[in-house]
């Protein structure tokens, strides 16, 4: 029960944390743009005041309009609640490997999807349209990426994955930089950054996240972007636990996970470092590019596999 | 006790056909009796299949009808009663909706007792197929099956595009028949007899085993539909009244399955690894092909229909693993590849049947088939649209709901490749995972379009706007369906745990490692390998709503929502036209994937003003099925040098048989 308990605890440091490794990313990226920008703590601001906000409702919504940033939100969380965070031994993780995490983010994807096609305005639809196509072009990428892992370590249990790439002593496998790097590049897709998307943008050639929750206002629009929060979130954790797996507490001793809070943090810390700079790098692609970037992922996703069938099977 | 009930289901799908024929002139009293029998016979068929799925040992029995030398032999066993329950549930869910379905045609120019008399042919074809056990049998029941739905497709015949897809669909059945035939001819020419039990006793070498597996391959995967012979199937599927596609797609594609399986595992026994092979990659190729090309049709019913040709590609992947541990020498993953085909198998065809329902729901209350004349008809027929959406969730294989149980499951047994110990498979059967997860997003992206497209949305005409609820028993079958995908899906371990009985049946051995961990945790391997907890999938999600809904929701201050307009930019004037449609909604997968499909594409200019056509072809009827008749229509023209016209030559044709047929006996 206790560690019920405790797995509920973690999932709400997910939920609370993820704003502030939003608005962490974005003030470095204004930093790096020699910008003011808004303090780490914004994002709590917004959501706050887009909770206190009125709704307002188009006439030709239906009822999956106002359901659908329910599920966006319950799905995200419990894709939050199944990747380990501090610790591994957590009943939560057994719930869902990491197929099912996939298919928690393609549930919300789905309703994210048919609400922008709800109200029946072009703009809803293009984003849709858009969103089902880069993700399904990233989903097989990471998939192929995670496999490569789960066959290393004979597991696609998150929890188990972690555990014995920790608790293994050192050793650098080709296909882990290849994964890696496909891994990341899916996470930059799918969480709709640069140069996929461009989180800060209104305009209607480029957008495709905002153009499908254009419509939404007030506590709605708060779920749905809280929800996207906790993706980058969710995403930005498993990279750096599952390719970077030090530090994670295998035992539940005070020291362990006071060492796990220390790294969890310094290497999401390090991550937003990371996006921030490729951000303020790199320019938003054409969306037709975005086969070609998502291909290129695919392909390093594939030499990973390939190399871990040569090199590393005995 | 199983195989008696089965035989009174049979005698009800007859009696469905002939018995109302006497009251043919009284549409209410045909009706009446023609879907209450049906139900029954339905009914009988899934109590006798789960007696069967049940029971401890198989059991056998001999009729005394058919050839003098052999009759025809009955047999139930956990496999025949697993397809059994599929075909007599999709049956008396079919026809509680079909009675109030056929209003439709009851004033249309063909009279319904056509309707009534094949579709009792038709199902009582498919639970014969089921439960014979002999060549001879099996054959005959397959052509009952094949010709009665012939009629079936056939039933609007006035549309020449009717005419010529139940053509083609008749073409391939026969075609598809007698590879079937030559596959049992090979067993039967080793064996000594017709019945399965001599076949499966048969002393086969690797060469014939190969070639009997080809001919079945063949076979038994035209009627699946599977790339590239799946043309017919979009063409035929759609044009059958709803509950008929229904069970076309939802149940006559299994029962192909199930002979495919029969033959396999039962008659050919020893499997070669190398026949997983083949099996593999083309359940791939269907599986992917079968998503693109439905991605790109806006006529409802007929992307259903290239969604069967992708699902049966997942099916067949389950096979193709299945196939290549156990000749490996690897039974307990052969069983996990098995347990994933059959699951899917089940799910399919619940989840197919309820997506035509919805379609013929549609069709019958707005007269459109055209996703670019629906919109908006969630508001207009809510049952209809929730059961729907509950149907397009499954398919597109989302937690918690049944199609993803058994997509995962696939996906484990893939995982299990290293397994193997072969290089090659090792870097095949991931690639192929990874063809699964493309699958599946575009599964889920043209679901969303489908659901978005027409229940979303504003109305795009004004049939779509007239659109009213269905009947309610039209409703009742559609909601059954739905609450058995959320059932299915939830509570995987028991389903498992039944499907376990097959594998012990075919393969020696069960899955006990799925369903240690008790109801809620579903481990196909080990524990630690990987576990998926579907009921806490469905409590996690409920307690994430309720927490942010009791939490997030304000107590004090403002709590109104207020109702306006949609955003306009400014300019107002928002029509339905504006609305993305179909065609548009898939476009940039159209563009990524350009070299799958012939496209012709173009604008017209007309004294109307310009106009964008799109033409999306079928890859598969230029390069398989055009050439193959023309080189059939070649080899026609070469015979015809023999037909002379000439009477004195037909004479001598006459004679030199005779004299070589008496050479023969003497």
């Amino acid at each position: 029960m206790t560690a019920w308990l405790v797995a509920i605890i973690k999932t709400g440091i997910m939920v609370l944390c993820a704003p502030l490794l939003a608005g962490w990313v974005k003030w470095l990226k204004c930093r790096l743009q020699n910008r003011q920008g808004p303090p780490p703590w914004q994002p709590y601001r917004d959501l706050l005041k887009l909770f206190r906000k009125d709704i307002v409702v188009a006439e030709t919504a239906s009822p999956i309009f106002r359901m659908a940033p329910y599920i966006v939100f319950s799905a995200t969380t419990l894709a939050g609640s199944v990747v380990p965070l501090l610790m591994v031994n957590l009943p939560t993780s057994a719930i869902a490997d990491v197929i099912v995490l996939v298919g928690f983010f393609a549930l919300a994807r789905f309703f994210l999807a048919l609400a922008g096609m709800d109200v029946g305005t072009a703009f809803g639809g293009m984003g849709s349209s858009r969103e089902v196509t880069v993700s399904s072009l990233a989903e097989p990428a990471m998939l192929l990426a995670v496999f490569t892992l789960a066959m290393t370590v004979g597991s696609t249990n998150l929890a188990t994955v972690i555990t014995r790439l920790a608790a293994a002593p050192f050793q650098l496998y080709p296909s882990f930089i290849f994964s890696a790097m496909a891994m990341l590049l899916v996470a930059l897709a799918e969480t709709g950054r640069i140069p996929v998307d461009n989180p800060a943008t209104h305009l209607e050639l480029t957008m495709i996240h905002e153009a499908m929750i254009l419509e939404y206002s007030g506590r709605h629009l708060a779920l749905m972007e809280w929800a996207a929060m906790i993706k980058l979130m969710v995403y930005g954790v498993l990279l750096v636990n599952l390719f970077l797996p030090w530090g994670v507490a295998l035992s539940s001793t005070p020291s362990a996970i006071a060492t796990a809070i220390a790294a969890a943090t310094g290497k999401l810390l390090g991550l937003g470092l990371v996006l921030a700079a490729a951000e303020t790098g790199l320019a938003k692609m054409r969306l037709f590019r975005v086969p070609q970037f998502l291909g290129l992922a695919f392909i390093l996703s594939l030499i990973g596999m390939l190399s871990h069938v040569i090199l590393e099977v005995r | 006790m199983p195989l008696s009930i089965a035989q009174l289901a049979v005698l009800f799908a007859l009696a469905s056909a002939l018995a109302p024929l006497p009251f043919f002139r009284s549409n209410r009293l045909l009706k009446a009796m023609a879907f209450v029998l049906l139900g029954f016979s339905g009914l009988a068929a899934l109590i006798a299949g789960g007696l069967a799925l049940f029971a401890d040992a198989p059991s056998d029995l001999i009729l005394p009808i058919g050839l003098p030398w052999l009759h025809c032999h009955l047999h139930t066993d956990p496999l025949a009663g697993f397809f059994l329950v599929i075909i007599g549930l999709i049956t008396t869910v079919a026809a509680v909706y079909g009675s109030a379905y056929v209003r439709e045609y009851e004033n249309g120019p063909q009279p319904l007792a056509v309707l009534t008399i094949f579709t009792g042919l038709f199902v009582a074809g498919m639970y014969l197929l089921v439960l014979t056990a002999d060549a001879f049998s099996f054959m005959m029941a397959w052509e009952v099956m094949s010709v009665s739905s012939y009629f079936l497709v056939a039933f609007q015949h006035q549309q020449a595009a009717n005419r010529r897809a139940a053509f083609l669909y008749l073409l391939m059945a026969q075609v598809s028949g007698l590879c079937i035939l030559l596959a049992f001819g090979v067993l039967a020419g080793f064996g000594d007899g017709f019945s399965f039990q001599a076949m499966a006793a048969a002393p086969l070498g690797s060469g014939w085993a190969t070639i009997a597996f080809t001919l079945a391959f063949i076979g038994f995967g035209i009627k699946a539909g599977v790339v590239p012979l799946h043309v017919w199937l979009p063409q035929a599927h759609p044009v059958a009244p709803s509950h008929i596609s229904a069970l076309m797609s939802g149940v006559m594609l299994k029962v192909a399955i199930y002979g495919f399986i029969r033959f396999t595992y039962g008659l050919l026994g020893d499997i070669h690894w190398q026949w997983g092979v083949p099996t593999l990659i083309i359940g791939s190729a269907s599986a992917i092909l079968g998503v693109l090309y439905a991605l790109m049709q806006h006529d409802l019913k007929r992307l259903l229909a290239y969604h069967s040709v992708e699902n049966i590609g997942i099916i067949y992947m389950g096979l193709g693993l299945s196939m290549l541990f156990a000749g490996h020498g690897l039974p307990g993953l052969a069983a996990l590849g098995l347990i994933a085909a059959l699951y899917h198998c089940l799910n399919h065809a619940i989840f197919k049947s309820l997506l035509f329902f919805g379609a013929g729901a549609i069709l019958q209350k707005s007269h459109e088939h055209d996703l670019e004349r629906m919109g908006g008809l969630l508001r207009r027929m809510p049952v209809t649209a929730v059961c729907f959406l509950v149907g397009c969730i499954s398919i597109s294989a989302l937690p918690p709901f049944n199609g993803f149980v058994s997509e995962w499951l696939t996906f484990q047994a893939a995982l299990q490749a290293p397994a193997l110990g072969n290089g090659v498979l090792d870097s095949l059967i991931p690639m192929a995972a990874a063809v699964l997860a493309l699958t599946g997003a575009l599964a889920a992206a043209c679901f969303v379009k489908v659901f978005g497209v027409a229940f979303l949305g504003q109305p795009r005409t004004r049939h779509a706007r007239k659109a009213r609820l269905a009947q309610p028993r039209m409703m009742f079958g559609q909601g059954v369906l739905a609450v058995l995908c959320l059932v299915l899906g939830v509570l995987p371990t028991w389903t498992v745990s039944v499907l376990d009985r097959i594998t012990r049946q075919l393969l020696g051995r069960g899955l006990p490692e799925a369903t240690a961990h008790g109801w809620l945790w579903l481990t196909p391997v080990a524990t630690h390998n990987a576990s998926y907890g579907a009921p806490l999938v469905l409590l996690g999600i409920a307690l994430a709503w309720m927490l942010s809904y009791l939490f997030l929701h304000p107590r004090r201050g403002p709590r109104s929502v207020r109702v306006g307009p949609a955003w306009d930019c400014g300019f107002g004037g928002l029509t339905p036209r504006m609305q993305y449609t179909s065609t548009a909604f898939t476009m940039p997968i159209r563009r990524i994937f350009r070299p799958v499909w012939p496209i012709e594409e173009g604008l017209e200019e007309t004294s109307a003003g310009r106009r964008y056509h799109l033409k999306v072809g079928d890859w598969a009827w230029q390069t398989v099925y055009q050439p193959m008749g023309r080189m059939l229509l070649a080899a026609a023209r070469r015979v015809t040098i023999i037909q002379g016209g000439n009477i004195r030559v037909y004479l001598a044709y006459s004679f030199f048989t005779i004299l070589i047929m008496l050479w023969w006996i003497v």
